[in-house]
């Protein structure tokens, strides 16, 4: 959608940032009512499993899904819902894989954050970190193999990600290949409940990009514009065929790891410091500084979503459960190869 | 003129390429190099663009193939050595296995899995690692016992839509020749009689079809008729002509080159003893490989394997019953 580098002086700049601002400003807004509401049915017992918010990384999060095309390749990881809205994800989609629907891209068969349509380019994360990172690479390993050009692929990781081996491999992988791979690492502090400094022992994760030949780039996680200004150029960089992308973003979690979690282990230090700032207050300030919208149209794009999202759970929470009685039950798609072996007939 | 279980795992890797333009090769040194044990040999000239060197990482190399098999590319991956694919675990039984399940996308991706004990290989170049990918929902599991076999099914996991964990054994790729390449092969899935008896039934596959049919020789002149069963793959398990044979001999042997802790041999000795213990004469037995580590000292290593006279010793027990 948007994949130049942001500026200010070009003719016709100054609108072209304003459109990129209030669309990105808008999926934030969604997902975050989004998770509000998540959590909310969570505390009600509505939700089985865990809900994992992405509170404080929105900014983040949807600099990546604006700086897509509907044609590249999108894995998020735990955090991304404003990324994920802005990639093309529906509510409804998300929906129906945080309440069970058997109507849902998942079917019951996998939840929270653990859903995609690969498909359409919009890959199903499994929970062993840095795992994606080389699905992704595969995707676009293939797509290069098919001649299929212009496309990048984008994943997400944690600062505790970035200790795997999985991360390692994939990093070093898509350099050896060249690949328009953008690996965004949201380092917001702690790994769970574990602090930077019982993670990784190198100045900057940055550091990283030397070793594996990659380019870096750094950026202020909780400032919408520079979000858009970073990860936009690490995209248009990568398709440019500049190879894999680095970003690391440093940014606070505004909420526990779950919401089982109430984050105690978050030192008052950081929440007071400029990492603490909510990436969605900044963002409005951002928009009513420049005066490209007002309180007045926030607050009717506020009362759009939540009455998208209040209807979306209405509907949602009407479809049908999955059946046991009804599921296959089979895990590989070659039905006459199937294990038939069934004790007791049961 | 013949041709070796190697050469033929090497000829259906070349049809795969011929007829199908979404398969590709991955794997460390398989490109110029031919592999580690020559299983690409040319591939890389024959089919240029289509043969790719990978970093020593089995985790982004089975990664990598998820991705590519979930944009409908077909890829085989050759892991150097079995073993070797412990470090590419994760990405075997929790991308590949689980992806159709949970998305709808078929994983069609095969990896080849050079595998089990010759001599002098030691702990780390030898395992039989069979039972550990069968017992994950997902996963085809493959283990040709003969030349024919290895040739088939390899074309056959290849065209299969689901992730297929092939278990090419070392030991025959050099001892094991055939006259010629086969043109048409059992389903896949199907056991085979690999010899008719009446006395007894040796349930076995890979490299333990030989152990067990050597057996069988050596137990004829006592006036024993054993029976074997190659068991070709793993997963699914054909229990039906497992039970066939037990209702005709009455007596069953499981023999297994890997661990004895669970595993295929368990498995086949359970269903038989679940759904067919009227059928058995005498109580069923199992010959794994010792519960250690694979020794290197040959004179360790043939002791820790079942072979041809321990299932013949195993095999008089039951009969004198």
């Amino acid at each position: 959608m948007f994949d130049t580098v942001l500026d200010a002086s070009v003719v016709g700049e100054t609108d072209r940032l304003r459109e990129l601002h209030l669309s990105a400003y808008r999926f934030m807004l969604q997902a975050r009512l989004l998770d509000e509401k998540l959590a909310s049915l969570y505390r009600a017992g509505k939700i089985h499993g865990g809900v994992f918010l992405s509170r404080g990384q929105e900014a983040l999060s949807v600099a990546i899904g604006v700086s897509l095309r509907k044609t590249d390749v999108f894995a998020p990881l735990i955090r991304d819902s404003a990324g994920r809205l802005a990639f093309g994800e529906t509510i409804l989609d998300s929906l129906q894989t945080c309440l069970g629907s058997a109507l849902g891209p998942m079917r019951g068969r996998d939840g929270n954050v653990h859903r995609g349509k690969p498909r359409e380019g919009y890959l199903a994360m499994i929970s062993h970190l840095g795992a994606m990172i080389s699905v992704v690479n595969g995707t676009l390993f293939a797509r290069r193999f098919k001649g299929v050009k212009d496309v990048v692929g984008v994943t997400c990781i944690g600062d505790g990600g970035t200790a795997t081996g999985a991360f390692h491999e994939a990093l070093n992988q898509a350099a050896v290949e060249k690949l328009p791979l953008v690996l965004v690492v949201a380092n917001n502090q702690y790994a769970y409940s574990t602090p930077n400094d019982r993670e990784f022992a190198c100045a900057d994760l940055t550091d990283r990009a030397v070793g594996y030949g990659i380019t870096p780039h750094s950026v202020d996680g909780t400032d919408l514009t520079a979000c858009l200004d970073v990860v936009g150029r690490a995209v248009a960089q990568a398709r440019r065929g500049e190879g894999p992308q680095l970003v690391v973003a440093s940014l606070l979690r505004l909420c526990g790891h779950g919401e089982h979690d109430d984050a105690g282990y978050i030192d008052p230090k950081k929440k007071n410091s400029p990492l603490g700032r909510d990436c969605l207050k900044v963002a409005e300030d951002i928009l009513l500084n420049r005066q490209w919208a007002d309180a007045t149209e926030m607050a009717v794009w506020r009362n759009e979503a939540l009455r998208i999202i209040e209807t979306t759970v209405a509907r949602v929470q009407r479809e049908p459960a999955p059946d046991p009685f009804a599921e296959h039950w089979t895990a590989i798609s070659t039905r006459d190869l199937r294990e038939t072996h069934d004790e007791l007939g049961v | 003129m013949s041709i070796t279980y190697l050469e033929a795992i090497r000829e259906a890797q070349a049809v795969a390429l011929r007829d199908d333009p979404r398969v590709f090769i991955y794997g460390q040194d398989v490109a110029a190099f031919g592999g580690a044990f020559k299983a690409t040999k040319n591939l890389a000239r024959e089919f240029p663009g289509r043969v790719f060197d990978a970093p020593i990482s089995e985790d982004a190399m089975i990664g990598m193939a998820v991705g590519a098999a979930v944009e409908g590319l077909r890829p085989i991956v050759e892991m150097q050595f079995a073993d070797f694919s412990t470090a590419g675990f994760n990405q075997i039984v929790n991308q590949a296995a689980t992806l159709f399940w949970r998305t709808k996308i078929p994983c069609s991706l095969t990896v080849r899995l050079p595998f089990g004990g010759t001599s002098g290989s030691g702990p780390f170049h030898s395992q039989s690692l069979e039972t550990i990918y069968a017992h994950y929902p997902g996963l085809i599991v493959m283990t040709p016992a003969t030349v024919e076999d290895a040739y088939s099914m390899l074309i056959a996991a290849v065209a299969i839509d689901d992730p297929v964990i092939f278990c090419e054994h070392k030991f025959l790729y050099y001892h094991l020749k055939a006259e010629a390449l086969p043109s048409e092969a059992l389903p896949v899935g199907k056991a085979r009689i690999a010899r008719e008896g009446r006395d007894l039934t040796i349930v076995a596959y890979s490299a333990m079809v030989h152990e067990a049919l050597a057996a069988a020789a050596e137990l004829a002149p006592e006036g024993w008729q054993i029976e074997v069963v190659d068991l070709r793959t793993v997963k699914p398990l054909d229990t039906d002509t497992v039970m066939a044979s037990v209702a005709r001999t009455g007596r069953l042997l499981c023999v297994g080159e890997a661990w004895p802790w669970g595993g295929v041999t368990a498995e086949v000795i359970a269903r038989v003893a679940s759904e067919g213990f009227g059928l058995l004469d005498v109580p069923p037995q199992r010959l794994n490989a010792k519960d250690t580590p694979i020794p290197y000292h040959p004179n360790l290593w043939a002791a820790h394997r079942p072979t041809a006279r321990a299932i013949a010793v195993a095999a008089r027990k039951m009969l004198r019953q």
